[in-house]
């Protein structure tokens, strides 16, 4: 009779030892870098002002102090109008875009994602030009002033209109077009087609698209701190507490107040998603896009209208920024490039932002690269890749502002043996890849799943190590979403503010800091260059990728092709 | 005189295969979950030997060959290869090669670098290597293409090659042909078999596919719920199935229920036969005949020869060489049976629907199922 061992396992081969020894490393590096400082203030925000722990005493007290109160009325107000404004908005874009054939679609499609490419800080300088009291277009704003609700609200909608409109052109480029016939035939008109078809149909991505405007303005704090004047919001009220009135415990407090609604969002979130794929069977006929003369110069006007909106608010900044003295002295200067006459960093700054988000691509694209690859491809290391994976996909509900506040708490603690990186440049990069790990890991791992599995099984049998694969099969295979990951942290890393705001030190000070630094200042002119210089090597980035990524595709178009068919 | 490539690529040892098997599976048990996928399995196979694992899909056989390969554990049991215990080796560390029915060739490499992946040394030597397994396969012309530039057909035997280059003692093949068209794939299947006796490489192949295991294949190693019903030549496995699985699942075949009358009497229906079997209990035990199709005698004149019933011509199907033909035999309790007969047969035989015809068994071909039973009574 044979015993039954089932604890027993397979030898690793000395490549997989290397592998999963590597898996623990990065695992480790993740812990680190996402999971602790969460930790950290979580124990924070449990302790009192002198360390000793309070439970639940230091929370309560915080919640019923009315400043508090007033801070998170304010912020579900900001919250509530944006999601109202921005999604239907953005749901119109996504439609005349996916729905209708519109001219020069392409154009419009890029126009819509600009806002990408600038810190929030910047739609707060551009409205400060337009509406503020010194504004172009004071007379439009009838009745108040834009700091304020008015100009928090606006400024959110131009930072969250590009998320918002990449979920919804996603929910509505996929629709069967069998449905459409069939209602036709039945006589259903247009409108009634789309209360009943297209509606429906995109609804997970409507409430996807909601959920995640919602979440990005209660955590925003670069549209409020420029534009919000004394209106008060969660974000700027716990940037306050820590920076200025140097009251940790309450700012832990707040933090975990921020992860509330990210965290509820990203569950809902990941429950709609699998909901979502069941949709469409494999029997779905492509859609045709709408062809009719007034459906499209509908959309061609709505776009327009949108599209200049959008351009009005990045072209104000940028203007600014090469402009004497607005709105008084309109003539071209350069003289707001020459920072050495205000505060705030200045070249320094921005030589910073470019060394540090180099340093992200580069750091952050090889690890998420090998973490994913090693959460999906390696046999022998099941549990740290499951481990890895959950991980990973945990910064996506962490607010930057809290991910923040949580290094302070974790790497600015004597107890801490890496206590050494506070204050230096690794730190500011190892949040950033934390911070933006989770969009770069799902990216990652959609390019090695679609590889053939069978790879590495055909590699071990010829005895060819697993490294080597990597590099001569893996690695070139998944070259085009590589170069995605390292643009996707090159540009976040030069336009976040919210999480490196509380880890700068002057040596360290970063170009969006310095734009949040300059404004607070009052020299508005210098900041507004600042920021023109941050969407201007972002935008360069993004093209050198475009071509890169141009070049590469055409070179291995050949195989590529057929690899992905 | 150009040397053969087969010879070059010759096992050493091949002539002199000892007496014991080259490899041994022992008590391999896999479960997920709750789920058994292989259930105590024994199987031993010799060198040079070509062994097909048939069965339906989700018997077991896919995931037996990734115990073999090392891409799983198997829960207990040992395997053994050679001289060596491999049960725990990892991939790495076993001697074999493999082919799967994606072929996993990796598409940014051309012919040439697929076939060299594992081969190691100087770069002539290399290239050389590689020359003669294009030769070998017969695809001289392709070295510098790309996998999605060649056919179905040509990946599958550059994938072949790929496993072959680092002349393994083992040959495991997954399903190898089942994503090709019918007639690449009955041209593929002689070339992979005179590659694989050229070479005399120990190899196992999944298929569940029973014409592809039945041409191919020196032994049959028939799987179901993960356990193996019948281990035989193509021969046996189709002329004498073990079980009524194997009956059924290899081949057309008509069942008969019956019962003992003595250790050498059987009555079906109203006739008696003479089925001298030494494990008949003869006490009135339930039975089923086995018999095929083709095992099945008409009789143009009736009356015919003593053994002959007559029987109620119904459908006749042509499935192309032959033709089937459903009958109706009152005088066996009105069973409904198929006969399968050539064309030049059928134009003797005048059997057009609503007439009767003589019809009798081969009975040395006849198998005996006891009827509660999953195996035969013989063996």
């Amino acid at each position: 009779m044979p015993i039954l061992r089932r604890s027993r396992r397979l030898a690793a081969s000395a490549d997989e030892t290397l592998a999963g020894l590597l898996q623990w490393l990065l695992l480790a590096v993740l812990v680190v870098a996402v999971l602790l400082p969460l930790a950290a203030i979580l124990g924070k925000a449990l302790t009192d002002a002198d360390g000793q722990f309070a439970g639940f005493m230091q929370i309560s007290k915080t919640l019923s102090q009315p400043g508090l109160l007033r801070a998170m009325n304010g912020s579900l107000q900001v919250a509530v109008l944006s999601t109202l404004l921005v999604v239907p908005l953005a749901y119109g874009y996504a439609a005349a875009l996916c729905r209708v054939q519109l001219p020069m679609r392409g154009l419009f499609r890029l126009l819509a994602l600009l806002p990408l490419l600038a810190p929030s800080l910047l739609p707060g300088i551009s409205l400060v030009y337009l509406f503020g009291n010194q504004g172009l277009l004071k007379e439009w704003l009838p009745g108040g002033s834009i700091y304020g609700l008015t100009g928090i609200v606006l400024g959110e909608a131009f930072y969250t209109f590009p998320h918002a409109l990449m979920i919804l052109l996603t929910a509505l480029s996929v629709g069967d077009a069998r449905l459409y016939e069939a209602a036709g035939t039945l006589g259903a008109g247009r409108v009634r087609q789309f209360l009943t078809i297209t509606l429906p149909g995109s609804r997970y991505g409507v409430i996807s698209a909601a959920l995640l405007v919602f979440t990005l303005t209660v955590t925003d704090f670069g549209v409020p701190k420029i534009i919000g004047g004394a209106f008060p919001v969660l974000a700027v009220e716990a940037y306050k507490q820590v920076i200025g009135q140097q009251n940790f415990a309450q700012g832990a407090v707040i933090g975990l107040l921020l992860l509330l609604p990210a965290v509820l969002s990203f569950v809902l979130d990941q429950g709609l998603q699998r909901r979502q794929q069941a949709q469409l069977s494999a029997k779905s006929q492509p859609l045709q896009a709408l062809r009719g003369w007034p459906a499209r110069l509908l959309a061609l006007g709505f776009c327009s209208l949108i599209g200049a909106g959008l351009l009005l608010m990045m072209g104000t900044a940028i203007a600014a920024a090469f402009i004497r003295q607005w709105p008084y002295q309109m003539t071209f200067t350069l003289a707001h490039f020459n920072f050495d006459q205000v505060d705030g960093g200045g070249w320094l700054a921005f030589g910073n932002s470019l060394r540090m988000a180099l340093a992200t691509a580069v750091l952050g694209s090889s690890l998420v690269f090998l973490g994913a690859w090693s959460s999906c491809k390696l046999r022998s290391a099941r549990l740290g890749g499951s481990l890895l994976h959950a991980i990973a996909m945990l910064p996506m509900a962490v607010p930057g502002l809290v991910l923040g506040l949580g290094y302070i708490f974790f790497f600015n603690s004597d107890a801490n043996p890496l206590h050494g990186l506070y204050g230096s440049m690794a730190i500011l990069v190892l949040c950033t890849v934390a911070h933006y790990t989770t969009t770069a890991h799902m990216t990652a791992r959609t390019a090695l799943t679609q590889l053939d599995p069978d790879f590495e099984p055909v590699a071990a049998s010829l005895k060819v190590p697993l490294w080597l694969t990597l590099w001569r099969v893996t690695v070139p295979a998944c070259l085009p979403a590589i170069l995605e990951i390292a643009r996707y942290f090159f540009v976040s890393a030069m336009t976040t503010v919210s999480a490196v705001i509380f880890l700068y030190t002057p040596d360290t000070v970063l170009a969006a800091v310095a734009v949040l630094n300059m404004d607070d200042a009052g020299d508005t002119a210098a900041a507004a260059a600042m920021a023109t210089l941050i969407v201007a090597s972002a935008a360069v980035v993004c093209l050198l990728f475009a071509l890169l990524s141009h070049a590469l595709l055409r070179q291995h178009q050949r195989w590529r092709q057929a690899a992905t068919r | 005189m150009k040397p053969d490539p087969a010879f070059l690529l010759q096992q050493s040892g091949t002539a002199d295969a000892t007496t014991r098997p080259y490899l041994q599976l022992r008590g391999i048990s896999k479960r997920f979950g709750s789920h058994t996928v292989l259930n105590q399995l024994d199987l031993n196979v010799n060198k040079g030997e070509f062994v097909c694992l048939l069965g339906p899909s989700g018997c077991g056989k896919t995931t037996l060959l990734r115990q073999i390969a090392g891409l799983d554990l198997p829960d207990t049991g040992q395997i053994i290869m050679g001289e060596r215990d491999i049960t725990l080796l990892p991939p790495a560390r076993r001697d074999y090669g493999i082919v799967f029915q994606s072929y996993a060739l990796f598409p940014n490499l051309d012919v040439a670098a697929n076939i060299a992946y594992g081969l190691t040394g100087r770069r002539e030597d290399k290239q050389r290597r590689v020359s003669e397994l294009l030769a070998l396969i017969g695809l001289d012309g392709i070295a510098s293409k790309y996998p999605f530039q060649l056919s179905g057909g040509q990946q599958q035997r550059v994938a072949l090659a790929r496993a072959l280059a680092t002349s393994p003692s083992l040959l495991l093949l997954d399903e190898p042909l089942s994503a090709l068209d019918a007639r690449v794939r009955e041209h593929l299947r002689r070339e992979i078999r005179s590659l694989q006796q050229k070479l005399g490489i120990t190899t196992i192949m999944v298929t569940h596919d029973q014409e592809e295991a039945l041409t191919m294949a020196d032994r049959v190693v028939v799987m179901n719920a993960g356990c193996i019903e019948q281990c035989g030549s193509p021969l046996e496995v189709y002329r004498n199935p073990a079980t009524r699985f194997v009956a059924s699942f290899v081949g057309q075949g008509n069942f008969l229920p019956a019962r003992a009358l003595g250790t050498d009497q059987i009555r079906l229906g109203e006739q008696l036969l003479q089925l001298p079997h030494p494990h008949l209990r003869g006490d009135g035990q339930a039975l089923d005949v086995f018999i095929r199709p083709e095992d099945i005698v008409l009789h143009a004149q009736w009356p015919a020869t003593a053994d002959a019933v007559l029987a109620d011509v119904g459908k006749t199907e042509l499935l192309g060489a032959i033709y089937r033909l459903h009958l109706q035999v009152p005088a066996w309790g009105g069973a409904s049976i198929q006969a399968d007969l050539s064309h030049s047969q059928l134009e003797q035989l005048d059997a057009s629907p609503q007439r009767r015809l003589g019809v009798s068994l081969k009975l040395a071909r006849c198998q005996l199922f006891d009827a509660s039973g999953e195996h035969a009574c013989l063996s």
